[in-house]
């Protein structure tokens, strides 16, 4: 096909209200905290669409979740266009950051997670700076904490993706209240106190 | 009612509401969840669901509860209908009684599956409806619709879905499960359900017979839409999830008043619909994933009702017959067809992403006994002999150099077998894991032994279908939905299709493994060793827990456990350290040669 090429990155007419990518390491929770935010949309009354990984990418591998808030058409959330980009991985925000939209906002755990490649010795995991330079070019804004640390502090370190959900709260259409009760509806009783301190930790941070 | 719904959760709901009394799946992404979320519900709705032991199984069980006039679901990934496809093919012959759906979901891109062939040519070859949902609301109205689709044609439907269907979320409106069914009953038939070919030709006729009721059947449908501008001479016709790419594409593009759109949810597609659409405009953009199934129908459509007609779409290159359509592809395409600004091709990544970031593929989880049995069976074997392997988590040991083939479920002996016959020389261990074993591993060691190929077969029994979530599967003594059945004997199976060297060794302890593989290796005439340990994640689902390992000061640096690749061994430089992932398996410390891993005290 041949390309006409004019520089036109932001479309006129809005096709979605809040378009996110949740972005992070197989076993960290990215369907989970994914699918709160679907869930509080659902009561808000909002039309909403996500495309998950699951399968074979999930061994360790890296793992992408679409988030669509008030939108009525597929999942995918097309490159350029996310209006924000939730990475619980410093790596993963990079690698994914194509996605962010040039209005768009990065809320980045710092705590890296190792992958074999790098714990083999066969690559190297760049510092934190590096990773970090390219992603503040090329969006609005980037908020970066150690989730990781907060969710210990929290009482889990398991709760490291409610953590970036408190940070994510200011940044959706939903009402706080809408994605706490969904919060309370998606984790087992005995750990909603612990995942609560961890989604108040995060919104600080936000 | 409105649920945030999985699309597969959606196809389950649809299978409730229709009323469903068996449904039968072997598991494969992107189809698995579908089972497993009516499996807890079985008794609560008196339904039969089973993990069976392969597709064709999980059909013809199906197939068997139609012809009581119940109504019925087989599911499965779309390579699963290749399994499949024996009784697939003659069912549309005999046709059904109660309605049949088959529920086959596609993976564009090949997410999680060895090739992306598109099921709508399934349904073509054997001349039956299909349904292409495009999302999860979707999925649920048309299973539903499927099943009174497929009493009413007394045929089966495929219901076919695809990656971003199954595995999307969405506000999807439900109903209330259906309650009231008919008795069962198997009516007698020889001329019907005895597929005799004096009985075969007669059927075949009614088949080609009902294709005209199929299509007046499909035209009156909800699941085909079209919208005519009036002054428009261009239009789009989409399928499947590809007609919501392409809405959105419009929108953005505000070409909605200059664009007719035709979306399509059937096939055959509708042709009133069709030619109607064909005679409006003068140029037709066809966007849908995969084959061009949709397209070649436009094609003969035109020929009959607008010879002149300009069709886009992938012979002209504008949208790609392989992997997955995304909105970015779909907005050029219908872009470019109307002249207007294209936007940049978006880049895979950032430059920097590019340069600077360590690959982060999906591995062997820490402690999995797999990576252990590749391990020993390198070293009984060398690297210079020959590993025809399967289908399943195994697969993601390919870099140890234990793998020299996948191609479907089953094939590691019997592509072992003829490498073996070709006249091949050198040591032959074919690796399969202990589901894809009773999948269709079955017939190809009866067929090494009867054939006589030396060959040696390794069973990699981590006692579940680890790679698609953790089924069941007859080794496990547990049905789908978790009572408590007979558990077969892998040993036992092996000796009975004539195996007479039959070990089971735990690969945790290297030595006795590497011993084992060894004495296959030499063995005179065909060897089976079932390398038996538990998938670490339902270890540590069941509680199990063990202490972990770390490294003294005896470490020289050697990299020998560094090279094992577990992730919870790190190389920092000079000395090998064990991090917080480590289950305790110790397989590391019986490798290393300077005893300088030990158990933490």
């Amino acid at each position: 096909m041949k390309m006409k090429m004019k520089m036109k990155t932001k479309t006129k007419t809005k096709t979605s209200e809040c378009d996110i990518v949740v972005v992070g390491v197989g076993g960290q929770g990215v369907i989970l905290l994914s699918s709160i935010i679907g869930k509080a949309a659902l009561k808000a009354g909002l039309p909403v669409r996500s495309a998950e990984t699951h399968g074979m990418a999930h061994r360790g591998g890296s793992v992408i979740n679409h988030l669509r808030i008030g939108c009525m058409f597929g999942p995918l959330v097309p490159v350029g266009g996310a209006d924000i980009l939730v990475a619980l991985e410093p790596a993963e925000a990079l690698r994914y950051a194509h996605y962010l939209s040039k209005d768009g906002v990065a809320l980045v755990n710092t705590k890296p997670v190792l992958p074999s490649t790098v714990t083999s010795g066969q690559s190297k995991y760049p510092p934190l700076e590096e990773i970090l330079a390219p992603l503040q070019r090329i969006c609005r804004g980037i908020k970066t904490f150690d989730a990781t640390k907060l969710a210990v502090k929290a009482g889990n370190p398991q709760t490291m993706n409610v953590v970036m959900l408190g940070a994510l709260s200011k940044y959706i259409p939903l009402r706080e209240e809408m994605l706490i009760e969904s919060l309370t509806e998606s984790v087992p009783a005995k750990f909603l106190d612990v995942n609560r301190r961890a989604f108040e930790l995060g919104k600080r941070e936000g | 009612m409105r649920e945030y719904l999985l699309g597969n959760a959606a196809i389950a709901r649809g299978i409730l509401e229709a009323g469903a009394r068996v449904v039968a799946s072997y598991p494969g992404t992107p189809a698995s969840e579908v089972v497993e979320i009516l499996a807890p519900l079985a008794k609560k709705y008196d339904l039969h669901v089973e993990w069976s032991v392969n597709e064709k199984a999980a059909l013809e069980v199906a197939i068997g509860s139609s012809w009581t006039g119940m109504r019925a679901a087989a599911v499965m990934k779309h390579v699963g209908l290749n399994v499949a496809a024996d009784p697939f093919m003659t069912l549309a012959y005999t046709g059904v009684r109660g309605g049949l759906v088959v529920i086959v979901s596609d993976d564009p891109f090949c997410y999680s599956s060895q090739n992306e062939q598109d099921s709508r040519r399934y349904a073509q070859f054997a001349c039956i409806p299909c349904l292409d949902p495009a999302d999860p609301q979707e999925a649920r109205d048309m299973t539903i619709y499927a099943f009174e689709l497929s009493e009413e044609l007394e045929l089966p439907v495929l219901l076919r879905s695809t990656t971003r269907v199954s595995h999307a979320r969405a506000d999807v409106e439900v109903g209330q499960p259906k309650e009231t069914r008919a008795t069962p009953q198997f009516l007698k038939n020889p001329a019907r359900w005895v597929a005799l070919p004096a009985h075969a030709r007669p059927r075949h006729s009614v088949l080609l017979e009902k294709q005209d009721a199929i299509k007046s059947a499909l035209e009156k449908s909800p699941w085909n839409q079209l919208v005519l501008q009036g002054r428009s001479e261009l239009g789009v016709i989409a399928s499947g999830i590809s007609s919501l790419y392409a809405e959105e594409a419009i929108k953005q593009l505000e070409a909605e008043a200059d664009i007719s759109f035709l979306r399509i949810g059937t096939f055959p597609p509708p042709e009133g619909l069709c030619s109607e659409f064909i005679r409006h405009v003068s140029k037709v953009m066809v966007i849908e994933e995969l084959e061009p199934v949709l397209e070649e129908y436009v094609e003969r459509v035109a020929r009959v009702h607008n010879p002149d007609i300009e069709i886009l779409g992938k012979r002209s290159g504008h949208i790609p017959r392989e992997g997955e359509l995304d909105p970015y592809i779909v907005r050029n395409a219908i872009a470019d067809m109307a002249s207007l600004p294209l936007v940049e091709p978006p880049s895979q990544s950032l430059r920097e992403a590019a340069a600077i970031l360590p690959p982060r593929p999906p591995a062997l989880c820490p402690g999995c006994g797999h990576r252990a049995a590749y391990y020993a069976m390198r070293e009984a074997f060398g690297t210079d002999a020959i590993f025809p392997s399967d289908i399943g988590c195994y697969t993601l040991a390919v870099d140890m150099g234990t793998i020299d083939t996948c191609l479907c479920m089953g094939s590691s002996i019997t592509i072992g077998c003829g490498i073996r016959f070709s006249g091949e020389e050198r040591d032959i261990c074919c690796s399969i894991g202990d589901s894809t074993f009773l999948h269709t591993g079955l017939p190809g060691l009866l067929n090494a032994v009867y054939n006589k190929a030396k060959i040696t077969v390794a069973i990699l029994d981590n006692s579940t279908t680890a790679m698609t979530g953790h089924q069941p599967h007859p080794g496990t003594g547990v049905t789908a939905s978790g009572d408590k059945t007979k558990s077969v004997s892998f040993e036992a199976l092996a000796r009975a299709l004539g195996a007479d060297f039959v070990e089971t060794v735990d690969p945790y302890n290297v030595k006795a493994t590497i011993e084992t593989f060894k004495r296959a290796r030499d063995y005179q005439g065909l060897s089976v060793v079932i390398v038996k340990r538990a998938c670490v994640i339902n270890e540590r689902r069941a509680g199990i827990m063990r202490k972990p390992f770390m490294v003294n000061e005896n470490c020289t640096g050697c990299r020998e456990c560094v090279e094992f690749g577990c992730p919870a061994i790190e190389f920092d430089g000079d000395s090998a350290r064990i991090n917080s992932l480590c289950t305790g398996c110790g397989v590391c410390a019986q490798i290393c040669p300077n005893d300088a891993i030990e158990m933490v005290k």
